[in-house]
This record gives C-alpha cells, sequence and structure tokens, in this order.
C-alpha cells in the first residue's frame, strides 16, 4: 500500500514527533511559580504547571513518575528543564528523561531559592530552545506515528458519523504498521465482552477483562445510586441513545473493524511496538489526553458532538464533529466537519481519507484549532489521597 | 437527502438523521454497503432516534452496529421509534 510522507522531528530514539518543544517541568507543586518564571524569561519555551507531586506513595506515586518521565520522553518535545524542590524526586525524573537521550537537566530549590534557581535554570533553558529552534523537520513515514484517540461531549452524531471516521482511519493506521491506542474504560461498560473479542490473543482479552474488572470494582464500591439511573445519562436519552450496550458500541467504533489491539497498557505506559493498543484511562477528557501525550503519543483524533473544547500542551489534538449545529456555533474549535455523512452527502471512507489529510497536515505545521487558541490542559491522574 | 442512517447491513434499526413525521416513507442509507432503503414511518422519530426495520416481538434483540444492543420488552412494528417504551438493557 501507499503509506503517505509527513514532515516530522527524529528525536535521539529513532522515535518521530511532529512538534519541537522546549518544555519547564515541575516535579511538584511547590516549583510551579519557578517553571513559569522561567518560560517567562526564555520565549519558546513551555511551562507544564500541576498540583501534585508531593506525599504520594505506591501505585499513585509511580503512576506520577510515569507521566512526568513520559511527558518529557514524548517525540513532540526537543529538550527538558526540570525544576522540584529537592533532588532526589526531581534527578529520578531527569534520569528517566535522559534514557531517551534527548538533553535534559534538572535544577532543586532547597539550599538555593527561587531566584537563584530560576536564573540558573533560565540559562539551561535558553541553550536548550536554541538548539532545538535549529533542528529541521526531515520527510518521515505515516506509519512512524503513534495516534490517540477519545471522544468527548458524545452525542447521536458521535455515534453514527465522528467515531466511525476515527475506526475509518485508525483501520487505514494499521494497515500502514502506525501505532494506535484507545481506552476510555469506563465507557467500554456493556461493550466489554465484544472489547474482549477484538484483543489480538485470548491473554490479551484477559488482560484487558482484569483491567476492566478493577474499574467496574471501584464503581460498585463508591456508587451512590444503581446505575441504571445514569447510564446512558438522562441528556443521551434525550437525544435517542436506549441502553448502555448501545452507547458502548458507539463510543467502540473509534477503534474500527478490522484490527485487532495487541497489548494492554497502565496509565501512560509506552507501547513496546506498532499496532492498536488498549490504554486503561479515565474517561475525563484532559486527564485521559494527558496519560496519551505521557506514553508517548504525537497526534490525537477526538470526536465531539456536543462540542469538548480541550487540548493539551504537547499533543496536538484534532477536533471532528458530524453535529451540524457544533460546526456552526463552535467552528473555531472543530478542525473536521464531516456533517456531510448525516446527509448521505459523504461516505466514511471519504471522511476517513479528509481525516488522514488533516492528520498529514498537522504534522507538517498546521496549528490545531486547541492550539491556535490556547488550550494546554495538562491534568495528571491522581488513584487516591496523598500521605 | 435522506432521513435516516444505518450503520450496517445486519442492523434491525436505523437512526434518524433530522426529525422524521409519522406516515412518511422515509428514505434510508446502509453505511457500509452504500445500499439504499425506504420505510414507512409509523411514529414520529425524532433526530437522532431510532426507527425499526422489521417486526419485534416481545424477548426478541434488537441489532446496531452490527451487535446486540438490548431486549424488546413491547411489541415494535416497523415504522416503529425504538426507545426505552420498548427496548430495555440487558444488564440491570
Amino acid at each position: 500500500m501507499n503509506i503517505p510522507k509527513i514532515l516530522g522531528y527524529r528525536r535521539e530514539s529513532g522515535k518521530v514527533g511532529i512538534r519541537n518543544y522546549t518544555i519547564i517541568l515541575p516535579l511538584d507543586d511547590l516549583s510551579n511559580a519557578a517553571c513559569e518564571a522561567v518560560a517567562n524569561n526564555i520565549k519558546g519555551t513551555m511551562a507544564l504547571p500541576h498540583p501534585y507531586g508531593r506525599l504520594q506513595f505506591g501505585e499513585d506515586l509511580e503512576l506520577f513518575f510515569r507521566t512526568l518521565i513520559g511527558t518529557g520522553t514524548n517525540p513532540n518535545v526537543a529538550a527538558v528543564v526540570v525544576i522540584g524542590i529537592e533532588p532526589e524526586w526531581t534527578n529520578r525524573v531527569v534520569e528517566g528523561i535522559a534514557q531517551s537521550g534527548k538533553p535534559v537537566k534538572g535544577f532543586s530549590i532547597e539550599r538555593d531559592g527561587d531566584i537563584n534557581t530560576i536564573a540558573k535554570a533560565s540559562r539551561q533553558a535558553m541553550e536548550y530552545v536554541q538548539w532545538s529552534s535549529e533542528i529541521q523537520k526531515t520527510e518521515c513515514s505515516m506509519d512512524e506515528l503513534y495516534v490517540s484517540t477519545k471522544c468527548g461531549e458524545s452525542d447521536t452524531t458521535s455515534g453514527l458519523a465522528s467515531n466511525p471516521t476515527v475506526g475509518n482511519v485508525f483501520d487505514k493506521l494499521n494497515e500502514m504498521g502506525a501505532t494506535t491506542c484507545f481506552g476510555e474504560t469506563s465507557e467500554i461498560m456493556g461493550a466489554e465482552l465484544v472489547c474482549k473479542e477484538r484483543a489480538a490473543t485470548p491473554e490479551v482479552g484477559e488482560a484487558f477483562m482484569r483491567t476492566f474488572n478493577a474499574y467496574n470494582d471501584v464503581i460498585l464500591q463508591n456508587k451512590t445510586d444503581d446505575l441504571s439511573g445514569s447510564q446512558p445519562t438522562k441528556g443521551n436519552i434525550r437525544g435517542g441513545l436506549t441502553t448502555i450496550e448501545e452507547k458502548a458500541f458507539g463510543n467502540l467504533q473509534k477503534i474500527g473493524k478490522k484490527s485487532s489491539y495487541v497489548g494492554v497498557l497502565k496509565p501512560a505506559e509506552a507501547p513496546t511496538g506498532p499496532g492498536m493498543w488498549f490504554m486503561d484511562t479515565s474517561s475525563a477528557a484532559a486527564e485521559a489526553v494527558t496519560l496519551w501525550a505521557a506514553s508517548g503519543a504525537v497526534v490525537h483524533l477526538f470526536p465531539t458532538g456536543q462540542g469538548n473544547i480541550i487540548g493539551n500542551p504537547i499533543l496536538p489534538v484534532i477536533k471532528l464533529s458530524a453535529n451540524p449545529l457544533t460546526c456552526r456555533t463552535m467552528s473555531e474549535h472543530i478542525d473536521l466537519d464531516v456533517s456531510p455523512i448525516l446527509k448521505g452527502e459523504l461516505t466514511l471512507d471519504e471522511a476517513g481519507d479528509q481525516l488522514i489529510d488533516m492528520i498529514i497536515r498537522t504534522c507538517n505545521g498546521r496549528l490545531t484549532a486547541a492550539e491556535a487558541l490556547g488550550h494546554r490542559e495538562f491534568v495528571l491522574t491522581k488513584l487516591y489521597i496523598s500521605a | 437527502m435522506i432521513q435516516f442512517l444505518v450503520h450496517e447491513k445486519t442492523d434491525t434499526v436505523g437512526v434518524a438523521t433530522e426529525d422524521i413525521k409519522a406516515g412518511q416513507v422515509a428514505k434510508g442509507l446502509f453505511m457500509d454497503t452504500q445500499d439504499p432503503i425506504e420505510i414507512k414511518t409509523l411514529r414520529d422519530i425524532p433526530l437522532g432516534h431510532k426507527i425499526a426495520l422489521k417486526d419485534f416481538a416481545v424477548d426478541d434483540i434488537v441489532i446496531k452496529y452490527g451487535h446486540d444492543i438490548g431486549k424488546v420488552v413491547a411489541d415494535i412494528k416497523a415504522g416503529d421509534h425504538v426507545h426505552t417504551h420498548n427496548l430495555k438493557t440487558k444488564r440491570w
């Protein structure tokens, strides 16, 4: 088959990115101010403030480190400055990112204070951003991309047209040999047995069911009323969805019809090879997309019905909608209008080709709607309370 | 111009892409094969809601996206509105 060419940044690890960020990454909530000061001093760099990183423990702490290290490792990032309150955890993040081979340096505030730290980190950030500004994009192949998907503010147009459009593109990307990923563990409720059957091997299917059942246990422990009253939601029912199975199959349209998933990933875990993967994620848009960015995804496909406006600091989010009202009233948020599918004027295959073309344009430099509007939602997933 | 879409050839319901009035002969399209289909509507079908493509008896299953989406709890005629009054999840 003919695999399209794209322009990308080939990183030290061999992986291909489509953006070239120098990021200033805080280890913890206390270091946000210093990171923002550095990003303000040195133009072309970007701080990623977040509220966590203190007194976390166990699996929650592991996820925290995986997310920060993964964010720095993402091929859309050229170089990283890490600032933390103390050196030990700061170094853990620095050493994790350094394994990708990219330039990274850490600074800690204790014994030095904000002002000296900001001065030192700013000099390093300046060196990195001037270095990275000279890196040229080179011709790469579309199968070298890692593409993730989740939907948001879904309505009946999502299940009808925008989700199946992503499914058509996932089929095409998987056939090329690209890396793709879906998740939203909670939204699969109702279609979990069909999802299990889509696994490449029985072992992978069992791994999916373990993840799904672990989620279900949390819901059963914490639920405040019978879920039959909340799924599908009142809004879903008003829109025409009747059963949770129907809602779940509408969501699952995004994974296409042809491919099996080759593995199950923990939140923010990087795929180890090409093919389609399932990642255990929340269905909250900003949290889930942050996890995919940390797992190394370089393009995200986001179908929306009513108009979710999410973006991410390092992962371009391409939005598509088939809801004509959303495409008209929120046009600045929508990269691709696939509403002609509803009129029978556009086939899913044609819509898929349009979305492939939008991915290529995004790789080659077009800013997504979310990028142009400055949507940089960086939201870490927290599993439980801190110590 | 069509008024409803059917995801797959094996589906037993379609989805209205505009508000459809009762008594109309509505035009539809199968999304996988691009084959046309027509059905006389028995009730109003609001945008986004489902229209029955065949008769169903209680305990039959309804197929959408090529999958079982629930069980029939009240008889349905071809052209009827399919929703919470005649279709329920098997889950709870």
